[in-house]
């Protein structure tokens, strides 16, 4: 199960560096269990058990609609399933709405980065967990001065504190994104398309921070549709297609085509690798 | 000073930032321009309520202007009679009502909501308080108590907040759309109002309760005979805490600005903003202390309280008004909540981006059910300052105000988008609104003139603070 073998197509990136193995052996950070969400006769998600260990990046893959992001949305709360358990470290999770899973150590990055588009990073990084007084007002200065501290590491060249977080770049709002779940301790994290609308430079830095979270502990389920970005950074691959799972794959046993194919077809590896049907990158 | 979580001094370089294309007034013009951008910077003043403030300034002196060549003309500085103490007391005090509720109204449509039902709530709320002052609290404790105008007050604040939780959780949790709600609303508490005592007026209210609503005997200056101070003592004691608060905000930002090692303005700026602002709030109080009690008022009163009256007529001075003090004391605390309040971060938030809000574990419906709440008890404080005005609740009361309180709103910078807007903003917009009406009343406009120029004033400030936005948005 060491990674750093043959697979990846960038071997300047972060991905070269060795990677201890994940023990598998203990209790999962996170199991979902038989999870079904229907959006009127879709299933959306078709009783999908997946699980996550500490320190272990789990990439999830699949077309447009195959369930990935509802999945994760059940684990963040935003989209509670219709049935299906989750559990965390072991324990049966109850998870309603995004304050549930926050309670949980379970912070997401979304696709759309859910920014509060009016107010500057500080306020946007303490949304919903605001820093207060003893009097109960908002400290804006503490949460300035923390939102300084985190954004520095994960872009030194952040400026802007005080402005609304519309007129930042797409990079910029997305290290504001990034300070929100680092900040707060994450254990799980949720990582939906971290990478797509950033540039080459940008993209790199992400990538060297999923690896120094993952050194800490955090275990990180990452969706994304560039392939080479889930086999650079994940130690299993996920490939769901119409809502169900096709098959969860250790990234050091696949190539990129194979889980391409899986992705296509909708089949299970040894169906994908058959002579003969193996599919087109 | 301003809610709008933009702050004017990151958004400022892009109107004061190098324009391609040629400069207009070459070289010394462009220096000039440039340097007062600058200036203009260092001092983060909101760019919008700073242009307000102008506007504002501009119809006061044309107004006047207008006044002497049209209507009957005063003894103000330019021989009107708009700039007169007295015109801009009663200003003051008409402004005080709509304002309060602005307020209000900027937190309900920067989450993204409306209410139209303000002006009939108002009407409701104002009958509800003058059967209790006037029918119920006679029979428990008895006629002209001290007491009552409190318990009717309290009655009434119970029942708004009451009222606008129960719209709000018909919008929030029931998912009705706001429009819906209150549009139903309006209708429901006019009738209301109506039946709740058969169509009649109620009138006299109770002494205290009526004081709510200002005039000569409604403020400071009174309070300070009766205690025996003098007419001017409160108006000026009151004004120079609101300047020590004043430099005490200005200093303790900076403080803890500094204590974190955070960028300052430069000390010029703050001195000057200080300056400004402690010679508005002195010269606000400076001017209704020179509004005069009536001379017949005034000669009652000394003959009651046996004062003795001294040659040429006792002068007393009104000085500020309750309903202004009440107007003042609603915008402190709407100020506070919207920008150093958690549920005034979270309007923001829901109204900027609802989904973003939801993710975050804010809890959108409450906060929505309790925006609703709170405007219910302003109307409740703008019930009691309408009727105690007009010493009476008929079932007329607050009819339109829903309009002129929308229009306060929006003039003063808040954005039906969403996420945008200032309770200062709201304060002004309902300031310029009440000058149209006042300023148009001593011109000789009638009320068809004044509405079609309120209609087209309330276009055209939409149309500019749009045009602003476009510009200044990076």
């Amino acid at each position: 199960m060491t990674a750093e073998q043959t697979t990846t197509s960038t071997p300047e990136t972060a991905a070269a560096r060795p990677r201890p193995p994940i023990d598998s052996s203990g209790t999962p950070l996170v199991e979902m269990r038989n999870i079904k969400v229907a959006f009127g006769g879709v299933h959306a998600v078709d009783d999908v058990s997946l699980d996550l260990y500490p320190g272990e990046v789990v990439g999830l893959v699949g077309g447009n609609g195959a369930g990935k992001s509802t999945l994760m949305k059940c684990l963040s709360g935003a989209h509670p399933p219709d049935s299906g358990q989750i559990l965390v470290d072991g324990h049966r999770a109850e998870i309603h709405n995004p304050r549930d899973a926050k309670k949980y150590n379970i912070e997401t990055i979304y696709q759309t980065l859910a920014l509060a588009d009016n107010q500057d990073a500080p306020a946007n990084m303490f949304l919903g967990r605001e820093l207060k007084t003893r009097m109960g007002n908002l400290d804006d200065a503490s949460m300035e001065a923390a939102t300084r501290e985190v954004i520095a590491r994960l872009n030194p060249n952040f400026q802007n504190f005080k402005s609304p977080v519309k007129s930042l770049s797409g990079g910029q709002r997305q290290a504001v994104a990034i300070a929100r779940a680092v900040h707060f301790n994450a254990r799980i994290l949720i990582m939906d398309e971290p990478t797509a609308a950033l540039g080459p430079a940008e993209t790199a830095q992400v990538r060297d921070l999923i690896r120094q979270l993952e050194k800490e502990g955090i275990g990180i389920f990452l969706i994304s549709h560039d392939i080479h970005d889930v086999f650079d950074l994940s130690h299993r691959i996920a490939v769901m297609y119409h809502g169900k799972i096709v098959g969860v794959v250790n990234k050091d046993e696949v190539t990129p085509d194979d889980v391409l194919g899986m992705i296509i077809m909708g089949q299970a590896l040894e169906d994908v690798t058959t002579p003969g049907a193996a599919a087109q990158a | 000073m301003s809610d709008t979580p933009a702050t004017p001094a990151e958004k400022a370089p892009a109107v004061g930032s190098p324009q391609p294309g040629p400069e207009p007034g070459g070289g010394t013009f462009g220096e000039f321009k440039r340097a007062g951008g600058a200036l203009y910077r260092a001092t983060e003043i909101d760019g919008r309520l700073l242009g307000l403030m102008i506007a504002l300034a501009v119809a006061w002196i044309l107004f006047d202007i207008a006044s002497r060549v049209f209507g009957q003309g005063g003894d103000s500085i330019f021989g009107g009679s708009f700039l007169t103490p007295r015109n801009l007391f009663n200003l003051s005090v008409q402004t005080a009502s709509v304002a309060v509720m602005a307020t209000g109204m900027v937190l309900i449509i920067v989450s993204r909501n409306i209410d139209l039902s303000v002006g009939s709530l108002l009407g409701f709320l104002a009958m509800v308080m003058a059967i209790v002052q006037k029918e119920i609290l006679p029979d428990l404790i008895g006629f002209d108590h001290s007491l009552t105008w409190i318990i009717a007050l309290t009655v009434g604040l119970a029942f708004g907040a009451a009222i606008g939780a129960g719209q709000g959780f018909l919008v929030a949790y029931l998912g009705i759309p706001a429009f819906i709600v209150t549009l139903g609303g309006m209708l429901v508490w006019r009738g209301g109002a109506f039946l709740l005592a058969s169509g009649r007026t109620i009138a006299p209210l109770d002494p205290n309760f009526s004081a709510i609503g200002g005039g000569t005997q409604g403020s400071l200056g009174r309070l300070g005979m009766d205690l025996g101070v003098g007419s001017a003592t409160l108006s000026w004691i009151l004004g120079i805490i609101v300047v020590i608060g004043l430099v005490l905000l200005v200093v303790m930002a900076r403080r803890r600005r500094q204590a974190f090692d955070f960028p300052t303005r430069p000390m010029w700026a703050e001195v000057l903003i200080v300056g400004v602002g402690s010679l508005l709030v002195l010269g606000a109080v400076w001017l209704v202390n020179a509004y005069e009690w009536p001379i017949r008022v005034a000669a009652r009163y000394a003959e009651a309280n046996g004062i003795e009256v001294p040659e040429g007529g006792l002068i007393l001075s009104t000085g500020i008004a309750y309903p202004v003090l009440i107007m003042i004391a609603v915008a402190a605390v709407m100020t506070w909540i919207a920008r150093r309040r958690q549920f005034g971060r979270y309007v923001f938030a829901i109204g900027g981006n609802p989904e973003a809000a939801e993710l975050s574990g804010i809890n959108v419906r409450r906060t929505i059910m309790l925006t609703f709440a709170l405007i219910g008890v302003l109307v409740a404080i703008s019930a009691a300052i309408t009727s105690g005005r007009l010493d009476a609740a008929t079932n007329a009361l607050g009819q339109w105000n829903e309009l002129f309180v929308i229009a306060a709103a929006v003039i003063g910078g808040t954005s039906f988008a969403g996420g945008i807007g200032t309770i200062p903003g709201a304060i002004l917009g309902a300031l310029f609104m009440q000058t149209l009406q006042s300023g148009m009343v001593l011109i000789g406009f009638d009320t068809a003139q004044q509405n079609i120029v309120v209609g087209i004033v309330l276009v055209i400030a939409v149309g500019i603070d749009t045009a602003y936005r476009r510009r200044t948005a990076s």
